[in-house]
């Protein structure tokens, strides 16, 4: 079998795929990218099946060496992405020969790159699913995250024509954004002020996010809530502490909680808070349950109405 | 079905229903009657089912359904559910055993309780206990409920490391830890049975809506099932 080999992992680089469903009755979490948005678009530009095993690159720092030839494509945040040396394109297949080598720089805006190889990289599943939950040692190459001198199995494939993403599609990556939420669990027991306080309040990141979780730091938001039983957590769901501190749940979040919920991020912001950095800022604003189901299915209709470039590799 | 039986929204794609206020053998009955029938009824518009306690988290595909419809399904199926407490899930003995060498904190829960450590051990295994919920980690089932006289509130410091197979109490809940993992849990003794193996079929011995009885084994019979000590777990980290 051969592949791209590691020969730097960066601070935390993790295979994942579309993430492991079904499997919540026995405690598994679902894992998979933080940012689906640019996950998605880094395999449909190689032409993959949708949720193909990609690589998410947290931070940047990684270096890879093809030990065939392939095609890879980069996307997620602002970084500079050289072959070789020579700066390429993110958002766009790239032709890899045996003995090249992919570098992501450290990003500048966003936290989270994808790193896409034609027809997936090749990692046997654990209950249906190759994304890699650290937490639950699960998924991956050996449930941890990517280390030096590990091969990442891929097929061969050549190509001479590539895909790009047009230049006016590229998401922009802002430390600032507003978050849409659907009101959902515990949030009528919640005040009116409390609620008018959660979304008029402005909530910076804190250091101690990560993909269980996005903690924030703001306006705290009392529970009236003291005790109550674990129940199912979904993704986004906002999580209302003790201390009143919100928390955003994600994609390795526990399956279940006992802390009172004010409802969930609608999915694609959660994708846009996931690119966070600590100390971004969010800001919540409520959204009915149809408008919500609206906007997935416009996102999607979007997603594959989008006509992509041609580029000569 | 309960009259109080609700349905809130959770999120964009996920609902979850409420059968109660707290838990019970038969509130644990009708969710899983529930969630068997949700399950048929939406198919592969069904993404994932969470029951606990006393709620069932519906999550689905909203590209293909709504929560209007999901909504009309968990109604139907919680009108119709048969709710006999003896018909849902399986009954698993789960071997155990209770000693000094594996369950550090048993002889503490004995004497703050006043009990001896026989009959901790007796009580223990004298109850049929309910997987309520499984989570935390995969294949941790949280078990209900442990005779009031052997509650005891959780370790005021958690330890950094508790062995895969210990048999520990919190409150009136108990469990089987399915991996080492840190925990504040009173460990009162060890299990040989895995509660959790990713290459097993099925992977856990136990799904929500079981039944689980403990029963004491000695110290041999035990290291024959293929169970680890907790100073041979610390000993080989």
């Amino acid at each position: 079998m051969s592949g791209l080999r590691v020969i730097n992992p960066g601070l935390l680089s993790l295979l994942q795929d579309g993430g492991r469903i079904g499997h919540h009755a026995l405690g598994l979490t679902t894992g998979g990218p933080i940012d689906r948005y640019a996950f998605d678009w880094a395999n449909r530009l190689l032409g993959n099946k949708p949720g193909s095993t990609a690589l998410e690159v947290s931070f940047g720092g990684l270096e890879l060496e093809a030990e065939l030839a392939t095609c890879v494509a980069i996307t997620g945040a602002n970084n500079v992405v050289t072959v070789n040396g020579e700066t390429r394109k993110l958002w766009q297949g790239l032709v890899l020969q045996p003995g090249d080598r992919l570098r992501l720089d450290f990003c500048d805006a966003g936290c989270r790159n994808y790193v896409a190889v034609a027809q997936g990289f090749d990692i046997d599943p654990v209950f249906g699913s190759s994304a890699t939950v650290m937490r639950e040692n699960l998924g991956g190459l050996d449930g941890g995250k990517l280390r030096s001198g590990q091969l990442l199995p891929c097929g061969e494939t050549t190509w001479n024509q590539m895909l790009r993403l047009p230049e006016s599609l590229h998401p922009e990556y802002p430390d600032h954004l507003v978050a849409r939420v659907v009101p959902g669990y515990q949030y009528e027991h919640f005040s009116t002020v409390k609620k008018r306080l959660f979304f008029g309040s402005e909530y910076v990141v804190s250091e101690a996010s990560d993909r269980m979780g996005y903690r924030l730091d703001g306006p705290a938001v009392a529970s009236p809530i003291q005790a109550m039983l674990s129940e199912g957590i979904c993704l986004g769901a906002i999580q209302i502490p003790a201390d009143g501190q919100p928390i955003v749940l994600l994609q390795d979040r526990q399956t279940i909680g006992g802390y009172p919920k004010l409802g969930a991020v609608l999915s694609l912001d959660c994708y846009r808070l996931g690119q966070l950095r600590p100390g971004g800022r969010v800001e919540f604003t409520p959204i009915s349950m149809d408008e919500a189901h609206n906007q997935l299915h416009l996102a999607a209709v979007h997603f594959n109405q989008v006509e992509l470039e041609r580029v000569l590799a | 079905m309960t009259a109080t039986f609700s349905i809130d929204r959770a999120g964009e794609s996920a609902v979850i229903a409420y059968f109660g206020t707290s838990s019970s053998p038969e509130v644990s009955a009708a969710i899983h009657a529930v969630a068997q029938q949700v399950r048929r009824e939406l198919g592969g518009e069904l993404v994932d089912l969470i029951p606990s306690y006393a709620s069932l988290l519906v999550v689905y595909d909203p590209l293909q359904t709504d929560h209007h419809r999901v909504g009309d399904v968990l109604r139907t199926a919680a009108n119709n559910s048969v709710t006999s407490s003896s018909t849902a899930g399986k009954l698993v003995t789960l071997p155990a055993y209770y000693g000094e060498d594996s369950g550090p904190d048993l002889g503490s829960l004995a004497a703050t309780a006043g009990l001896s450590v026989e009959e901790v051990i007796r009580l223990h295994t004298g109850m049929e206990y309910r997987v309520y919920a499984i989570g935390f980690a995969p294949g941790f089932a949280y078990l209900g409920e442990v005779d009031e006289r052997i509650a005891a509130p959780r370790l005021a410091t958690p330890r950094l490391k508790v062995p895969r197979g210990a048999i520990a109490i919190a409150d009136r809940q108990t469990a089987v830890y399915p991996a080492t993992s840190p925990g504040g849990w009173n460990l009162i003794g060890m299990c040989p049975v895995a509660m959790f193996d990713p290459d097993g079929n099925p992977p856990m011995p136990v799904n929500v809506g079981d039944s689980v009885r403990f029963e004491a084994i000695d110290r041999g019979t035990f290291l024959e099932l293929g169970g680890e000590l907790i100073t041979d777990a610390v000993a080989g980290s």
